[in-house]
């Protein structure tokens, strides 16, 4: 199979569904011109120009507009150009975006998307590093989803465009540049169903987004102790696939969460609680979480390191969780 | 301007170190010494530093990504600046800041800031202290073309008109929103027109020329001292440099940034002290030196200093540090 990378499948997949369907349009801070700041939008610059729109430094509006523009018969795409910007229009999503379909009792359909880059990268700093998928888990109303690969990226982006629920997408900065296979024929990714990228029997590892390639790195390693470990990629919070994550710890009876976001109150606490309300007597030992300590990302490399979880911390949970250490 | 040869010479001498400054992140970055991004202030010094030269050390301001410039033209020192853009301990954030986030309280700087727009509401809360204690500090925030399009910029133009509060606001107005040209995203001519919204004087001027820069901060600062509340000024200036370093600026020509380099601000300075017989060649060499030296020093003692343990990465979160961080 040919292979893509990370940010030219986004390009594929709006290129598509921008083709097949008019009222798709796309907005936010530099895109028109170098499609992004990642460049994901390059191949759209020369056939879609009117649909491609630089936006001011407005985040309110951004997003706010998206609602406007999405109530209005249209299905726009913003862009939050980086996710720790997105609280400088939080506003218009949690209290606007995730509650008129709700508050106006069902009347409301809402086909937009807001997507863009989180995550750490080479020393950006605090407040260009975060990942904050958890917030909009927690708040009721949007669906969230954070690929991991280049295969679904498109597929769970081309389905979010042919949603009529608002959708959240997070894309992790160092993904941009990976190759992966990605079929030349059409295909869509379902919301809510989780990919078991690596089968094993002794502990699973539930995990998204850059997370998941550091969880593969830790399986690799562990294999040599004679671990094997499941890696599963749950690739949308919301809607969350319990069975795949529950089938699998009534095989493996050992249960890892593993994501870039702080491990205090992060998506993998809500995961294991719902792990041992369901699926308790399946557990040989307590859910371990592995997630960024609980500080902002620092800039000096040895810190960010410090801070920011990789394959290491998942290795450690792995054992740990096994009582091998 | 009918000043002593000791404080153009000074105002010289402040742009020159941010530009020796500037010039060594760049090549420094290039070189892949430095983690991060870097932001850079060429070309725009003469902001900073007329400015600057109208504040005392008790005056506050509150800088931007691109606020290097605005450090040292406040008094900042270059050995920590650089530790800071390296990474290292001895760095004024030891190491948790970055180019982004450097910041030195003792000197009023409440920190340069990763959130375009972020600064402005710190501003309108500096002045609302100030006003509260009774004191005749001013504060100066300083904000680019873009930052004036997000409605922090205009709940506080309000809010400090409001209040009467003793802020400046400096729009730097370089033309460019990274990719962006600021008439494609910008509703005025001139940014300094949206002071009329805010029942604040507004004003336009060359942020090139650092004469023009002084004189009109110095009276905006004379009536904030004396209660007469807010002004915006705008110093329309140009981004010789990318956005960022590394920047393929593939959204402007060569020629354009060609014709801005010639209307720089430090070689336009120079041209005139020399005419006014208040800069001798002799004069500019040794201030040239004498900056490249202090940036090499300060390079040095980056170089030579460590980085910061891994754990200390878990203080600093409260004052209270008892194993928040963890
Ligand atoms: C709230 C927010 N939105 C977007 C960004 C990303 N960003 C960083 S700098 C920049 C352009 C800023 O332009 P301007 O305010 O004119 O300052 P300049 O870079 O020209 O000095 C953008 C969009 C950001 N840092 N903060």
């Amino acid at each position: 199979m040919r292979e893509i990378t990370f940010s030219e499948a986004l390009g594929e997949a709006m290129y598509e569904e921008m083709t097949r369907n008019p009222t798709i349009f796309t907005y936010g801070e530099d895109i028109a011109k170098q499609g992004g700041i990642f460049g994901a939008y390059k191949p759209l610059l020369g056939k879609f120009s009117d649909r491609i729109i630089d936006t001011p430094i407005s985040e309110e509006v951004i997003f706010g507009s998206a609602l406007g523009a999405a109530l209005a018969g249209m299905r726009p795409v913003a862009e939050f150009h980086f996710a720790d910007f997105i609280f400088t229009g939080m506003t218009a999503v949690t209290n606007q975006i995730m509650k008129i379909r709700y508050m106006t009792g069902g009347q409301a359909k809402l086909p937009l998307v807001l997507r863009g880059p989180d995550g750490i990268s080479k020393s950006a700093a605090a407040q260009h590093s975060e990942s904050i998928e958890t917030i909009f888990m927690h708040v009721p109303g949007i669906k969230v989803i954070i690929p991991s690969t280049p295969y679904d990226m498109k597929g769970l982006f081309k389905t979010a465009l042919r949603s009529d629920d608002p959708v959240i997408c997070f894309e992790h900065k160092l993904l941009y540049k990976m190759k992966g296979p990605v079929p030349e024929e059409e295909y869509y990714i379902p919301f809510g169903v989780a990919d078991v990228k690596r089968k094993g029997k002794d502990v699973t590892v539930v995990t998204t987004s850059r997370m998941v390639h550091e969880s593969l790195k830790a399986a690799e390693v562990l294999l040599k102790e004679d671990i094997d470990v499941e890696v599963i990629d749950l690739r949308t919070l919301i809607p969350l696939d319990k069975k795949t994550v529950i089938d699998s710890v009534k095989k493996t009876h050992h249960l890892v969460v593993a994501h870039e976001t702080w491990r205090k109150g992060g998506w993998g606490a809500e995961v294991a609680s719902v792990v041992q309300e369901e699926a308790f007597d399946y557990l040989d030992a307590p859910i371990l979480r592995v997630g960024a300590r609980n500080v902002h990302i620092p800039f000096s490399p040895p810190l960010q390191d410090f801070v920011v979880p990789d394959h290491k911390d998942v290795e450690k949970a792995v054992k740990k969780v096994l009582g091998e250490v | 301007m009918d000043y002593s040869k000791e404080f153009l010479q000074g105002l010289y001498r402040t742009m020159v170190r941010s530009r020796a400054f500037d010039s060594k992140a760049e090549e420094l970055f290039l070189e892949g010494k430095l983690p991060g991004f870097i932001h850079l202030y060429i070309g725009e010094e003469a902001i900073a530093t007329g400015v600057m030269a109208n504040l005392r050390k008790d005056d506050y301001i509150t800088s931007t990504h691109r606020g290097h410039g605005h450090m040292i033209a406040k008094g900042a020192d270059m050995k920590k600046m650089m530790a800071e853009l390296y990474g290292k301990i001895t760095g004024y954030c030891r190491g948790k800041g970055g180019s982004m986030h450097i910041a030195d309280l003792s000197i009023g700087v409440l920190g340069a800031n990763g959130e375009v727009a972020g600064g402005l509401p710190i501003a309108s809360g500096a002045g609302m202290a100030i006003k509260l204690k009774k004191t005749d500090q001013v504060v100066v925030a300083f904000f680019g073309d873009g930052a004036s399009n997000r409605g922090a910029f205009h709940e506080a133009l309000n809010w400090c008109s409001v209040y009467k509060l003793p802020v400046i606001f400096v729009n730097e107005n370089n033309q460019f929103a990274s990719t962006e040209r600021v008439q494609e995203t910008t509703s005025v001519q001139n940014i300094s027109d949206r002071a009329v919204s805010y029942s604040i004087p507004g004003v336009t001027i060359d942020g090139n020329d650092v004469s023009a820069v002084y004189e009109t901060v110095k009276s905006a600062v004379e009536r904030a001292r004396n209660g007469g509340g807010p002004t915006l000024i705008e110093a329309k200036t140009y981004r010789i440099k990318g956005h960022f370093v590394g920047d393929p600026t593939l959204y402007r020509g060569k020629k354009e940034v060609q014709e801005y380099w010639k209307r720089e601000p430090i070689g336009r300075f120079e041209k005139k002290l020399k005419e006014m017989g208040m800069l001798t060649d002799k004069e500019k060499e040794n201030i040239k030196n004498e900056a490249e030296k202090e940036v090499e020093e300060a390079v040095k003692f980056s170089e030579d200093s460590p980085f910061p343990e891994p754990v200390s990465a878990l203080q600093d979160l409260f004052v209270d540090d008892t194993g928040y961080g963890y």
